[in-house]
């Protein structure tokens, strides 16, 4: 839309008729033409409703193990996806194992979106000797390679799911707090924050405002890139015997427990694996569309 | 207006609208292995003026002359180091003055950069209802307020109301920021570089809405511009800056057709003039603006002034009336009779 | 550019200490008398007492930090409590086994990763930008230690080409660059390098479009510079971004091995902490993770200096 030549600043300018659209309905059109995205919601959402729906979904008991049974191949009458090492059907087990397995995956990333935002756009706004104080704290947990961290303070925690969560939380936060420290700066040294500086606005309303719309899109979008890796992390440290326990269904504690099963059932042992794969693909893809959708610049 | 009372006119016209009294404000920069401040950006340096009730107040430079610094002191977006502002009789930011939260309703600012100066995040009717809200002015009102606004900016409340501001003009997208600072019935709007980043045409118009809508609110302008023409087009009074210092503040007509300080005569002589007759044959000035981080010591115009003599590399020049001259100040030794200058008292 | 370095190292030392005060903290915040973490379950009572005062456990915790500090600065990191061996010996140890994977998976996947990433940037679009899209986005969801595991059903269980765990026949510790032992680092090193080349093939594809994109490029174009010629100004003006990537990857290498070396029985620093996990070892938990986070500080550091050194807007900065 280009001013129309010719108008005199009394005159009314009247501009092409049609819906105003939000910036969020604009990022949800692009996103709902973006095939790969589309199909990527679809997948999750399936393992996400059929873990949470597991006892009506599931064909079996997730527990009942037999010696008669251990380790049948794919296709076994009954099993559709055999049996594990204990002779406990697969397909019940997996789709039982999204439960914790999207739980210990996702939770962190969440409580880390929070406190990272949170520093963040603190650090963001406050600047000067604030802001220093909590970004120099930060790079040190940065300083770690985040599997090494994840481990660190795992091992240290002793096992467990609460231990695992607590660790990757911890993870998380100092990628998502830079994050959001960043786009905070960014914004706040723009004219319109100056503006409603201006009209007499506090802090808080300009961060409720002015900061927080700006701010939590991108962080956001980052965050869903995360979950990727938090996926991956989670399983990997019940994978070492970090997170969850036996006889409990959890993907990564499966591959684990299955590692022995690769030369009876080589396919069979390594299905909890492509489960981790498909959701943490999923998320990463999903998470490069949003970030298209919404033109995010990180 | 529910949360709003009005504080009308205090002084009457005599009394200036905005009293700007020895305002400083250095920029420390900071470098090397530890830190430490290692120089000071003098942005503005003892700047003295008066914004007169109902007048627009030029103020025009070339860049880095602390034009913008000045801007966002008056609406104290910048503290001063030193300094003091006195709203119509009343001090900013003292116990017994007005407190910055009251000053922020009366005065107002519009910014050069149109988009940025735009959350991207909000439509244009919930940007300008934004300061009235804030001020405690209920939901309704404030967007009524909004409404009436854009349509006296000249744009359809109904189209452009919901929109937002990517899916606005440049042109447009400033009448919203001015529609903004109006918002909260300011009596002084500081414009800075307001339309400068527009197109020719466009800036025509936007012109000639800041007259009407001046006329119409009764408002004081203080418009910051490095374009000459513009402001020669929209002011009552000019100041000139340079490099943190005011060198010449008069009427406009005074300003332009007998300057008194050398820098605005050489600034005056580099704008391009359409009428063969205004030609001057003065050279115009050459060489940047020394750096304001290690200005130079004395009249800060020395080291490029053609009438520069020993007294000005080290006495500073007051801004100074001459008795011919009226409200017309200069700070140049040879507006003084008295400075020592060699052409004291001979050139103006 | 020595104001630069210097600047550089001083920021490093507060953060090198801010990860030390973390390992310091990770024995803290473990579960237990911290004394456990450097004694036998079994110590006699006045053992315990010994020990409590000989490493300053009854002190206040900034004594306790600077004292442990001082002992890791001078290469004391305690003694195992499963081996009974002095821990930095042990980490020294395997931190050359691990080193040595990281290194040729880094290789590997450095080489492979950035000519498909170089490729990809330069013909956006084509079957190989697809290509080098998928696999780079795989290499960036895949859960390694699945992989790891995949490799070694598909290249020791059904192909039987190469051996699936351990570092050397009959489980001999001495290791020699020959192909008996060679073998044994195929397949966790292959697996090791798909985490830096998705990575590494993404940021240069990135790297390569946004140079393209510069105008610097058509002028080159205009004055009639070969394609080649271009490709060589694209390569110099990507080095500094993608020496960074990978200096970064390398050093999660180092510290993500850990799943990787589970799974193929590499006795590196992954391993070592896989037992100091499983038998709640602390010292070598503690020990281990402060070696790696060390390491990975000061390649930081090292990557920094050498961005700089290929950079000349840095460098004049």
């Amino acid at each position: 839309m280009t001013e129309i030549p010719g108008t005199i600043a009394g005159a009314t300018i009247e501009g092409p008729a049609g819906p105003a659209r939000g910036y969020w309905s604009n990022v949800l059109r692009r996103l709902r033409r973006d095939r790969v995205a589309v199909v990527c919601i679809v997948i999750l959402a399936l393992i996400l409703l059929a873990a949470i729906f597991a006892p009506l979904v599931a064909p079996g008991d997730p527990f009942r193990t037999s010696m008669l049974r251990r380790l049948r191949p794919i296709g076994t009458p009954g099993f559709p996806l055999g049996t594990d090492e204990l002779g406990r059907d697969m397909l019940t087990r997996l789709v039982f194992g999204g439960r914790l397995s999207l739980f210990t995956g996702i939770v962190p990333v969440i409580n880390a979106f929070v406190i990272g935002t949170f520093l963040g756009v603190f650090a963001g706004f406050s600047g000067g000797r604030t802001n220093m104080a909590i970004m120099r704290t930060i790079d040190v947990f940065y300083a770690f390679p985040s599997v090494l961290l994840a481990i660190a303070i795992s091992g240290a925690l002793g096992a467990g799911i609460f231990n695992s969560i607590v660790s990757l939380t911890i993870v998380f936060v100092p990628p998502i707090a830079r994050v959001a420290e960043s786009v905070t700066t960014q914004v706040r040294n723009l004219d319109f924050v100056d503006a409603a500086r201006a009209s007499g606005a506090g802090a808080f309303t300009i961060i409720r405002v002015h900061i927080l719309g700006n701010v939590l899109g991108p962080v956001f979008v980052y965050a869903t890139g995360l979950v990727s890796v938090s996926m991956i992390l989670a399983s990997g440290l019940s994978f070492l015997g970090l997170g969850t326990k036996p006889p409990e269904a959890e993907w990564g504690l499966m591959l684990n427990t299955l590692r022995t099963a690769i030369y009876a059932q080589p396919v069979v042992a390594a299905l909890p694996g492509a489960m981790i794969f498909t959701v943490s693909i999923c998320f990463n893809l999903f998470s490069d569309g949003l970030r298209s959708a919404m033109d995010v610049k990180l | 207006m529910s949360g709003q009372a009005e504080i009308g006119d205090i002084g009457g016209p005599a009394q200036p609208l905005l009293a700007v009294r020895g305002l400083y404000r250095h920029f420390p920069i900071r470098g090397g292995l530890f830190n430490r401040t290692t120089a000071v950006v003098q942005a503005v340096d003892g700047i003295d003026f008066d914004v007169h009730k109902g007048e627009t107040l030029g103020i025009v430079g070339e860049s880095g002359c602390g034009k913008s610094t000045t801007a966002r002191l008056l609406v104290r977006l910048l503290d001063p180091d030193r300094g003091e502002l006195v709203y119509d009789g009343l001090s900013v930011g003292t116990q017994d003055g007005l407190s910055l939260r009251e000053m922020r309703r009366h005065v107002q600012m519009v910014f050069q950069d149109s988009f940025a100066s735009l959350n991207p995040r909000l439509s244009i009717a919930d940007s300008i209802a934004f300061g009235p809200r804030v001020h405690g002015v209920g939901d309704g009102e404030a967007m009524a307020r909004a409404r009436d606004l854009l349509a006296r900016v000249g744009l359809a409340p109904d189209t452009f109301g919901p929109r937002y501001p990517h899916e606005l003009s440049g042109g447009q997208r400033q009448r919203v920021n001015i529609a903004r600072a109006l918002a909260l019935r300011p009596r002084l709007v500081i414009l800075d570089e307001a339309v400068s980043a527009l197109d020719k045409s466009v800036e025509a118009q936007v012109l000639n809405l800041l007259q009407d809508l001046k006329a119409e609110f009764g408002l004081t302008y203080v418009f910051i511009s490095h374009d000459l023409n513009v402001v020669r087009y929209i002011s009552d009074r000019v100041l000139v800056m340079y490099l943190g210092r005011i060198v010449e503040i008069g009427p406009v007509d005074r300003i332009y057709e007998a300057p008194r300080h050398p820098y605005t005569r050489a600034l005056l002589s580099a704008m391009p003039s359409m009428d063969p007759d205004r030609r001057t044959s003065e050279a115009p000035i050459s060489g940047d603006p020394p750096n304001p981080i290690n200005p130079p010591p004395g009249c800060r115009f020395h080291t490029r002034c053609p009438f520069a003599s020993e007294i000005c590399q080290t006495r500073v020049p007051e801004l100074a009336a001459s008795p011919l001259a009226g409200d017309h100040l200069a700070a140049c030794h040879m507006a003084d009779p008295s400075s020592g200058h060699p052409q004291a008292g001979t050139a103006v | 550019m020595l104001q630069y370095f210097l600047k550089r190292v001083l920021y490093a030392i507060p953060i090198a200490l801010g990860v030390s005060l973390v390992c310091f903290a990770l024995v803290h915040v473990a579960p237990g008398d911290p004394l456990a973490s450097v004694l036998p379950p079994d110590a006699s009572l006045e053992m315990q007492q010994l020990m409590r005062t000989i490493y300053g456990f009854d002190r206040p915790l900034p004594v306790q930090f600077a004292l442990w500090l001082w002992r890791a600065f001078v290469g004391d990191l305690g003694v195992s409590i499963a081996t009974g061996r002095p821990v930095a010996g042990e980490v020294w140890h395997a931190f050359g086994n691990t080193f040595m994977l990281a290194a040729l998976a880094a290789a590997f996947g450095f080489l492979v990763g950035g000519l498909l990433g170089l490729l990809a940037g330069y013909y956006r679009g084509g079957w190989i930008d697809r290509t080098a899209s998928t696999l780079s986005i795989a290499g960036i969801s895949v859960p390694h230690y699945w992989l790891g595991m995949v490799m070694a059903i598909v290249f020791s269980v059904q192909l039987n080409w190469l051996p699936a765990t351990g570092a050397g026949p009959g489980g001999s510790a001495a290791w020699s660059w020959d192909w008996e032992h060679v073998r044994f680092l195929i397949l966790p090193a292959l697996t090791m390098s798909a985490i830096p080349l998705g990575i590494v093939a993404r940021s240069m594809r990135a790297l390569v479009g946004d140079i393209l994109s510069q105008e610097f490029v058509e002028a080159l174009r205009a004055k009639g510079l070969s394609e080649r010629g271009i490709f060589a100004h694209i390569l110099k003006n990507a080095a500094p971004t993608a020496l960074a990537v990978m200096g970064l990857q390398l050093g999660y290498l180092l510290g993500g091995s850990i799943l990787i070396e589970t799974v193929f029985a590499w006795p590196g620093t992954g391993f070592l902490l896989g037992n100091a996990i499983l038998q709640r070892d602390l010292p070598l938990l503690q020990g281990t993770i402060l070696v790696l986070a060390m390491f990975f500080v000061i390649l930081n550091l090292l990557v920094d200096v050498a961005q700089t050194w290929l950079d000349p807007r840095i460098k004049r900065a």
